[in-house]
C-alpha cells in the first residue's frame, strides 16, 4: 500500500508538559483512519503538528514522501492537506459562498494587478471557483444557505461548512477534528454517510479524531487509539474497542473481584 | 422585499445587484457631476474635501476593516504623500506622475514600516503605529532642506500638461476621478482572491492559514495597498489646502482617520464614504449650532472634541456598525415595512470561542 502520510517518532512538549512522545504511525492513501482516546491524550496536538501550527519538538512528518518541517503554515493546504477544527474556525462575517471560496484561496493564479482591475482572467478564475464551490454545496446539501451569513447559522450547519470549505481546497488528505462533536443523532448520522462519501466518491483519505464509537467503527479502516501522548493500540475499529489496554484507558483498571 | 433569484455565476460578480441599485448608483454619479454648479465655491471644497478623505477612509478601511488590523499612523502615510506630492509638483512634474510617485513612496515606506510593525497584534500593531506617526512628524520637522521644517511647504495648483486646475469646480472634479478609480480598485480587491484573503485573516487568523493564506504576504500586502491609497489622497490633499506643514500629520489626526472608519462602519466600503462625510460635515454643524447654544456651551473651549468623543461612544455602545449599520436598518425598515422587527439584526451570540487557538 502507498503511505500518504507518516508520522515517525513525533514529541511534543510544551513547557513540562509531554503532550505526544514518540508517536509512530502511517496513513495509507484511499482510506479512514482515526485517532482516538480520552480528553488530553494529544489527538489535536498530532493534527495541529501536521498543519504546522506548532513545530514538533522531536519526530518528522512525511507528507507523500516530502518532509513537512521545511513548510510553512500556509504551504501546508498547497500541498493537499486540508483540515477543520474541533471549535469550528469559520469566517463569521462572510457567507457561506465566501467561506468556501476561501477554501479555492491555494488555486488562485492571478497577481495583484490583475485583481486591481479585475482582468477577464480574474472573472474566468471567480466563474471557475464558483462551479468548483457549487459542487462542494451540492455535494454536502447547502444550497439552502448559500448566501447566508455564518454569523446566523446553527452549529450543526457551520459543522458542515466547515466541511465543504475543506472540500473546497480539492484537498488529497482531508484532517477532521472531532467531525461530531456537538452534533445531534440524526446529524451525525448524515456525517458519517458523507464521510463514507468523501472516501469513496471523492477518493480523499481521510484522518479523524473522533470521540463517537458508533461512528468511528462506521467508517473507519484503521484506529489508532492514544493515551497521555503515548500509543496504546492500533489496528482495525473492533480489534481497537477490545483491547484491553483501551478498555484500561476509558475506564480505568480491572478490579480483582 | 427583494429577492434575487441567481441563475448565472455572474450574477455573483456583477457591480451592482439589481437594476434598483443600478439606477440609484446611476443617479448618485449624475448628483455628483452637476452638483459643483448647483453649490457655492465655498460647498464645493467642502466636497472635494469630503471625496479626499474619503481615499483616506478607503485605504484604512481596507487595513482595519476588512483586514482587522488597527492603525494609528495613517497621518503619515497622508504625510508622505502630500509631501512627495509638494516636492515633485515644484519641480514641474504633471500631476499623474507626481501622484503615482507619491502612492509610490508611500508604499514603499509602508514596506519598511509594515514588515516589521505586522509582526505584532491589536494594541501592540497600533502602538507600534502610532510610533511611526510621531517619528514621521519630527522627520517633517527636522528635515528643513527637503521640507521646509516647521514653516512646511507651499504647494502650486494642480497641474498637468500645460493645464492647470483654475478654481474649486476643476479641483472637485480631478477629486472625483481620483475617488472613483481608488473606489474601484477596493471593490475588485474584495470580490477576488487576494480582498476574500484579507477578511478570511480579519475573521480568524488560524483557519486562513490553514486554507494556504500566508499571513504575513497578505497583511503586508493590505498593509502596502492602505499606504499608497492614503499616498495618493496626499497628493491630492496638498493640491487642495496649498500648503503643507508638519501639524496637519499629527497622531490626532491618524486617531480621527480611525474614528472615520469606525463611525462609518468597520468592513463595509459605504462606511468610509459616510464617516469621510461625516467627519467633515459635523464641525460645520457644531459651528453653525454655536451660535443658537446659550453662551456658556456654545463659547466653550472644546466643545468640538468632546461631542465627537460623545458621538463616538454612543455609536460604538448602541451601533456597533456604525453608519453604514443604521444605514441598512433604515433601508431594511423601509423595505419590510411595516414587518420590520427590532431583533432583526441582533447578532447571534456564539459560545464555543472558549478554546480557541491564538
Amino acid at each position: 500500500m502507498n503511505p500518504m502520510l507518516a508520522v515517525e517518532g513525533l514529541s511534543m512538549v510544551f513547557g513540562g508538559l509531554r503532550a505526544v512522545s514518540d508517536v509512530s504511525f502511517t496513513v495509507r492513501k484511499g482510506e479512514v483512519y482515526t485517532l482516538i482516546g480520552p480528553n488530553g491524550a494529544g489527538k489535536t496536538t498530532i493534527f495541529n503538528a501536521i498543519s504546522r501550527i506548532y513545530p514538533p519538538s522531536d519526530g518528522r512528518i512525511f507528507f507523500e514522501r516530502e518532509d513537512l518541517a521545511h513548510r510553512g503554515q500556509h504551504e501546508i493546504a498547497r500541498l493537499g492537506i486540508a483540515r477543520t477544527f474541533q471549535n469550528i474556525e469559520l469566517f463569521e462575517h462572510a457567507t457561506v459562498l465566501e467561506n468556501l471560496l476561501i477554501g479555492r484561496h491555494v488555486h488562485r493564479g492571478t497577481r495583484l494587478w490583475q485583481e486591481l482591475v479585475f482582468s477577464p482572467a480574474v472573472r474566468r478564475q471567480e466563474l471557475a471557483f464558483r462551479e468548483a464551490v457549487e459542487k462542494v454545496i451540492d455535494f454536502l446539501d447547502l444550497a439552502h444557505y448559500r448566501d447566508t451569513r455564518v454569523a446566523g447559522l446553527p452549529y450543526g450547519v457551520r459543522k458542515v461548512v466547515e466541511l465543504a470549505r475543506a472540500l473546497a481546497v480539492e484537498p488529497k488528505l482531508l484532517l477532521l477534528d472531532e467531525p461530531s462533536s456537538g452534533l445531534n443523532v440524526e446529524e451525525t448520522d448524515d456525517m458519517a454517510f458523507w464521510i463514507h462519501d468523501i472516501r469513496s466518491d471523492l477518493g480523499i483519505t481521510v484522518l479523524m479524531v473522533e470521540h463517537n464509537m458508533t461512528l468511528v467503527s462506521r467508517v473507519s479502516d484503521r484506529v489508532l487509539a492514544l493515551n497521555h501522548g503515548e500509543v496504546i493500540a492500533e489496528g482495525t475499529p473492533a480489534e481497537v474497542q477490545n483491547h484491553p489496554g483501551v478498555i484500561e484507558a476509558y475506564l480505568g483498571p480491572a478490579v480483582e473481584a | 422585499m427583494r429577492f434575487i433569484f441567481k441563475t448565472d455565476y455572474a450574477q455573483d460578480l456583477q457591480l451592482f445587484k439589481h437594476g434598483g441599485q443600478t439606477f440609484w448608483y446611476g443617479a448618485l454619479a449624475v448628483a455628483l457631476v452637476f452638483v459643483p454648479w448647483l453649490l457655492s465655491p465655498y460647498f464645493v471644497s467642502q466636497l472635494t474635501f469630503v471625496l479626499i478623505y474619503s481615499i483616506v477612509a478607503l485605504g484604512l478601511m481596507l487595513l482595519s476593516g476588512f483586514t482587522g488590523q488597527i492603525s494609528l499612523g495613517h497621518a503619515a502615510f497622508l504625510a508622505v504623500g502630500a509631501y512627495t506630492e509638494s516636492v515633485l509638483a515644484a519641480k514641474g512634474w504633471p500631476f499623474p506622475f507626481s501622484m503615482a510617485a507619491a502612492a509610490l513612496t508611500a508604499g514603499i515606506v509602508g514596506v519598511i514600516v509594515g514588515t516589521p510593525a505586522l509582526r505584532v497584534k491589536g494594541i501592540y500593531l497600533a502602538i507600534a503605529t502610532m510610533a511611526f506617526n510621531i517619528i514621521v512628524e519630527e522627520v517633517l520637522a527636522r528635515w528643513e532642506s527637503m521640507t521646509g521644517g516647521n514653516a512646511g511647504l507651499q504647494v502650486g495648483p494642480l497641474a498637468m500638461f500645460g493645464w492647470t486646475a483654475q478654481d474649486e469646480r476643476e479641483m472637485y472634479y480631478i477629486a472625483l476621478v481620483i475617488t472613483a478609480i481608488v473606489t474601484l480598485g477596493v471593490v475588485n480587491l474584495l470580490r477576488s482572491p487576494t480582498g476574500r484573503a484579507f477578511v478570511a485573516i480579519r475573521d480568524s487568523e488560524i483557519s486562513a492559514a490553514s486554507m494556504g493564506i500566508s499571513l504575513a504576504f497578505c497583511k503586508s500586502t493590505s498593509f502596502v495597498l492602505s499606504a499608497a491609497i492614503t499616498g495618493i489622497a496626499g497628493a491630492l490633499y496638498a493640491h487642495r489646502l496649498r500648503i503643507v506643514t508638519p501639524d496637519q500629520f499629527t497622531v490626532l489626526q491618524s486617531i480621527e482617520m480611525l474614528m472615520m472608519v469606525v463611525l462609518g462602519g468597520l468592513g463595509s466600503i459605504h462606511g468610509a464614504f459616510f464617516g469621510a462625510a461625516f467627519v467633515i460635515i459635523l464641525p460645520q454643524l457644531i459651528a453653525v449650532a454655536k451660535d443658537y447654544l446659550p453662551p456658556a456651551i456654545g463659547q466653550a473651549t472644546g466643545l468640538q472634541p468632546a461631542l465627537f468623543g460623545l458621538i463616538l461612544v454612543g455609536f460604538i455602545l448602541f451601533e456597533p456598525l456604525g453608519l453604514y449599520g443604521r444605514w441598512v436598518k433604515t433601508r431594511t425598515f423601509f423595505q419590510l415595512f411595516p414587518f420590520y422587527r427590532r431583533g432583526m439584526f441582533r447578532r447571534q451570540k456564539v459560545f464555543m470561542k472558549s478554546e480557541r487557538l491564538r
